[in-house]
């Protein structure tokens, strides 16, 4: 009897949670999506109000990385397996474009966008066999093959276009219609476009079944196992949708700067930019590499334009901000920032209601926890 | 044709010998830490311009340098553990590949400031002066005399005396007992009473000493700059994953293997195609043995 009493009490609490946390649930359902239509507004109108073509060429570097380094963290962040070698899909979509556009002869102007996502795919479908290699083995080793296998597909870009042309660059061809401040305006809402199907691909990853098994792989690959993902097809199909999403980037990248040679297409720096961008943002989340690569490419873009005297300082600061990155602030901006919301978020709560003692547990991300029992439906 | 191979093979295994010094500090370093120092390439670099530093300024003979050098990347490498691996808490082999990656950015911006970027290359007498070799008959045929640079045989001189140290160090010493402990167990190391935190920094330290000898060895005989860092650090990876990771001996066979098989493309094919040739060997080899030719298979950590 004194039991059932306790158990109601609980219950009756439980009632009272649930009820507060759905109206904060539903408030902030609300408020997200008005904030990420209030960004997106942002976006659109941005190259009308900073028309300047300085200001958009540095946005729209911004976006194309943005992208990139989503597609990265489709792979990298959700998996856990960190690639150090995804410029090699980015030279490979930027090379992709420069050859469609010689062989086939398309005009300047908006029809090589078309051939982005061919360029992209040409991308994906090289990721296969790459990743069927690599995804042989794990972790470090893992990531000491991706940086191998960049640098084979540097060399057999240097080797290759040795053969075909003498100075070892590709013209893609330029459009001369497009004037002053208005060049960049194209390319930027090129950028913005494939910058959303990155974000609407990550998302939905993220909140499939298919996402949590890799979610999964990135806790326990040997437990994910045995649950029932099949860890071998899923980590692959992740490979070559991030190469996909990476080597778009790079096609866009390749039409914008209109010349390509093979140590800037196939650049490690890259490498390193799309794994420092997540990880200052956060890795394996949606918001975070995109908020990493928007603040990070546009300092270095804007650092570039005013340190052209050496390249050197800007290797230390981009390094030294590295260090500081990797050290200091390891889980990055938007996991931190969520843990301290939601830390701040509990004590608030608690406070409203002093005698509850059942709030204990971090709010989890509803999404998630759906989608755990659903999967264990499935699986048991 | 056979001739130009036997060369090709002769001077393949004494600049081998000079990358097993490089890839043997960053395999030992693994090893007993579990670390990936990305930042060799970048480390082997600063070791070739203080040598160069030391010959143009001070006019101090390459390998006297050493003297100076080795002692002094020595101590760079304690201050590199120290202040940047040592704080790493978790998941130490993914945070160390981007911490050194940040340090070789680092030092390759410093050189770049210091030396700019042209290319630059040591010079001595045993670097201009050469050997004749050949002149014998192999199964039947005939190798021609070739001229082959004093600094190959003196490089692979230094390399087997400083791999040969090395051997007694681990093999030998009571240091390189713990350090062999350390490497098989970390834990139980630490619970017999070695202290890991000092034996890894002095791995580190050895590891970074031994590039500098490394980088001496490889500015003699190559043009570089502060960007040839990418050049090594791929191949010296591609080495350690060819050899399996930890191992020394089979750094040394894949240093020796690539190198040879780099310089026989040479000849038989085309220069251009030398680096591909060994990467996609050893994409090979990765298809049938991925933990490398004598590395561990790694098991489920728990």
């Amino acid at each position: 009897m004194r039991m059932f009493k306790e158990t109601s009490l609980i219950f009756s609490r439980q009632l009272d949670r649930v009820e507060t946390l759905g109206r904060y649930t539903i408030v902030r359902r609300y408020g997200k999506m008005v904030g990420l239509l209030a960004l997106l507004a942002i976006a659109i109108v941005f190259p009308l109000v900073f028309s300047n073509s300085e200001e958009t060429g540095i946005a729209l570097f911004a976006l194309i990385f943005a992208a990139a380094v989503t597609g990265w963290n489709i792979f990298s962040g959700y998996t856990g397996y960190i690639s150090l070698g995804h410029a090699a899909y980015f030279g490979t979509g930027a090379y992709a474009l420069a050859i469609i556009c010689q062989v086939w002869n398309v005009p300047a102007g908006y029809t090589p966008f078309l051939f982005v996502p061919v360029a992209g795919l040409v991308a994906a479908v090289l990721a296969v066999p790459v990743g069927w290699i690599a995804l042989r083995v794990r972790r470090h080793t893992f990531v000491v093959i991706t940086i191998a296998i960049f640098f084979i597909f540097q060399l057999l870009a240097i080797n290759l276009t040795e053969q075909y042309t003498t100075t070892g660059s590709l013209n893609l061809p330029i459009p001369v219609d497009w004037t002053g401040d208005f060049y960049n305006i194209p390319f930027y809402y090129a950028s913005l476009i494939l910058l959303l199907v990155a974000i609407a691909i990550s998302w939905w990853v993220r909140n499939s079944k298919y996402g949590l098994g890799l979610l999964a792989i990135r806790d326990d690959e040997d437990r994910a196992l045995g649950l029932g993902v099949k860890t071998v097809p899923s980590k692959l199909a992740a490979f070559v949708i991030s190469a996909f999403i990476v080597g778009m980037a790079g096609a866009i990248w390749a039409y914008y700067v209109f010349v390509i040679y093979p140590p800037t297409a196939f650049d490690a720096t890259f490498d390193v930019a799309f794994v420092l961008m997540a990880f200052l943002g956060g890795v394996g989340t949606i918001s975070g590499p995109i908020l990493g690569a928007l603040l990070l490419e546009s300092t270095q873009q804007y650092f570039t334009s005013v340190l052209t005297q050496n390249g050197g300082y800007y290797l230390i600061a981009y390094g030294a901000l590295f260090l500081a990155v990797i050290l200091l602030l390891p889980r990055g901006i938007i996991p931190t920032l969520s843990e301290r919301w939601a830390r701040y978020q509990v004590s608030r709560h608690q406070s409203l209601q002093e005698h509850d003692a059942i709030v204990t547990a971090l709010p989890t991300p509803d999404g998630v926890a759906e989608n755990v029992e659903r999967k264990e439906g499935i699986n048991l | 044709m056979l001739g130009l191979i036997v060369e090709a093979i002769i001077l393949g295994i004494l600049t081998g010998g000079v990358y097993a010094l490089m890839a043997s500090g960053l395999t030992l370093v693994f090893g007993v830490m579990n670390i990936i120092n990305v930042g060799q390439g970048a480390l082997v670099i600063l070791g070739a311009y203080l040598s160069y530093f030391l010959e143009q300024q001070l006019h101090i003979d390459l390998f006297l340098g050493l003297l100076l050098t080795m002692p002094f990347m020595f101590g760079l490498g304690l201050l590199i553990e120290f202040f940047f691996i040592r704080p790493i808490k978790r998941d130490r082999t993914m945070f160390s590949i981007l911490v050194t990656f940040g340090v070789a950015l680092i030092i390759e911006g410093i050189l770049n400031i210091i030396f700019s970027a042209n290319p630059v290359q040591l010079s001595a007498w045993y670097i201009t002066a050469s050997l004749p070799v050949g002149g014998f008959n192999l199964f039947n045929f005939h190798v021609g005399i070739f001229y082959l640079p004093f600094i190959y045989v003196f490089g692979f001189l230094l390399a087997v005396v400083l791999l040969g140290g090395l051997y007694l160090l681990v093999y030998r010493t009571k240091f390189g007992f713990a350090l062999r402990a350390s490497m098989q167990n970390r834990t139980a190391a630490e619970l017999i009473g070695i202290d890991v935190e000092r034996i890894s920094a002095i791995t580190f330290g050895i590891g970074i000493a031994l590039a500098a000898a490394g980088g001496m060895a490889y500015g003699a005989t190559n043009l570089f700059n502060a960007g040839s860092a990418y050049d090594l650090i791929s191949r010296l990876l591609a080495i350690i994953i060819f050899g399996g990771m930890g191992s020394l001996s089979g750094a040394l066979i894949a240093s020796l293997g690539m190198l040879v098989i780099e310089d026989v493309t040479t000849v038989v094919w085309s220069p251009s195609w030398a680096t591909t040739v060994f990467f996609i060997l050893l994409v090979v080899i990765l298809l049938l043995r991925p933990q490398g030719l004598l590395g561990k298979v790694e098991v489920r950590k728990q």
